[in-house]
């Protein structure tokens, strides 16, 4: 059943919301670290050993995929309810931190991506 | 014809599913035809989104009673919801390979988006540290700026730029990965991983990579959701105390 497939993931989210909430609490600070991140996590690592033991089955697992499908048209809702006029209205500092240091962190990805490369090619990677 | 808007106020989610249904078919029709494929659909809709958020207010398009449940399906709840479930056609074997770089590249990204924010502010003419740390705070994510700029006591004018900077920032990642991906070399798993260390801001990295290529999501967002709690942490203390010693 579809339902089982949703319940799966909605565990993982809950336990990754919980985790990242004690890690909130833990440092200080007020909201959530990474709990998207950690309920991730948990999907990948749940799902594989879920799939391998075949306690789900497509039609359960399909359930998971209805909502990986929605992912695209929750962004499109949430770019449609972001406050841009307020982001235009910044002046211009705004507009000239934003979009620099924007570009930079960008042109840094090549490099990372080369150094991640070469870890990798001398097999010292985690 | 009164009980209409009453009518759509009620089934207000329902009406967003319809909403987004009508932004990506117009979409995809204009990508096709008018753009030859060169954006891909999902690029297209949304940059509409934020083309017609310009129309609305604070919340954007949902300000008009109308599109209020645009709200609520772009919310964070359904933003964070179903980007957890992309996860489920990751591989943890492709995590692992991007190995201790992913980290790595959180660390860069808040550092050289909190310090080059920081200097293009100072050499703007803000000179007072705590506007400057909070103008540097709002280049990681607009979550990050105010609570930073709550942190240190900066005034709720520099706030306010501080969310306009991470919401420009949000705005310029949608709109530029899918045109400059192939250039960056973003087409696999580690890349995306990177990307989303360096970049930061989980809307602009999700919507970025789900233009681009969406097998690349979960990649992106995994690295990406763990920025802005590690940018709220290191940013008021850290890197504050770091620029203290060049101001």
């Amino acid at each position: 059943m579809k339902i089982y497939g949703v319940a799966v993931l909605s565990a993982c989210f809950i336990a990754g919301q919980l985790i990242g909430e004690a890690l909130g609490i833990l440092f200080h600070f007020d909201g959530n670290i990474g709990g998207v991140g950690f309920g991730m996590l948990l999907l990948i690592v749940l799902g594989d050993w879920i799939k391998k033991k075949k306690w789900l089955d497509a039609e359960s697992e399909s359930g998971i995929h209805f909502w990986s499908g929605m992912y695209i048209p929750v962004v499109i809702a949430m770019s449609a309810t972001q406050n841009v006029k307020a982001a235009l209205s910044g002046g211009w500092v705004a507009l000239v931190v934003g979009v620099f240091a924007t570009l930079l962190c960008f042109s840094l990805i090549p490099l990372l991506s080369k150094l991640q490369k070469k870890t990798d090619s001398t097999g010292s990677s985690l | 014809m009164h009980f209409i808007p009453k009518l759509f106020a009620k089934n207000e989610l329902i009406v967003a599913f319809l909403v987004v249904g009508l932004i990506m078919f117009i979409s995809v029709l204009v990508s096709k035809h008018l753009l030859r494929n060169k954006i891909p659909g999902a690029a297209v809709a949304i940059t509409m989104g934020l083309i017609l958020a310009y129309f609305g207010g604070k919340k954007g398009i949902a300000d008009f009673p109308l599109f209020a449940g645009m709200a609520f399906l772009g919310g964070s709840m359904m933003r964070d919801f179903s980007i957890v479930s992309t996860a489920m056609g990751a591989s943890l074997s492709e995590i692992k390979k991007t190995g201790w770089v992913g980290i790595l590249s959180l660390f860069i990204g808040i550092a050289v988006a909190f310090f080059v924010g920081g200097s293009i502010g100072y050499a703007m003419g803000y000179r007072d540290i705590k506007t400057v740390a909070t103008i540097g705070a709002g280049a990681c994510t607009f979550i990050v700026g105010p609570v930073t700029g709550a942190a240190l006591g900066a005034s709720s004018d520099i706030i306010a730029i501080s969310i306009a900077i991470g919401v420009i920032k949000t705005v310029v990642v949608t709109i530029l990965t899918p045109l400059i991906a192939k250039r960056i070399g973003l087409d696999n798993p580690q890349t995306a991983m990177i990307y989303g260390g360096l970049i930061g801001t989980t809307s602009g990295v999700a919507a970025g990579l789900a233009a681009t290529d969406p097998k690349l999501v979960p990649y992106g967002a995994l690295t990406a959701t763990f920025y802005t709690g590690l940018a709220c942490m290191l940013c008021p203390s850290l890197c504050y105390f770091i620029l203290s010693l060049f101001i």
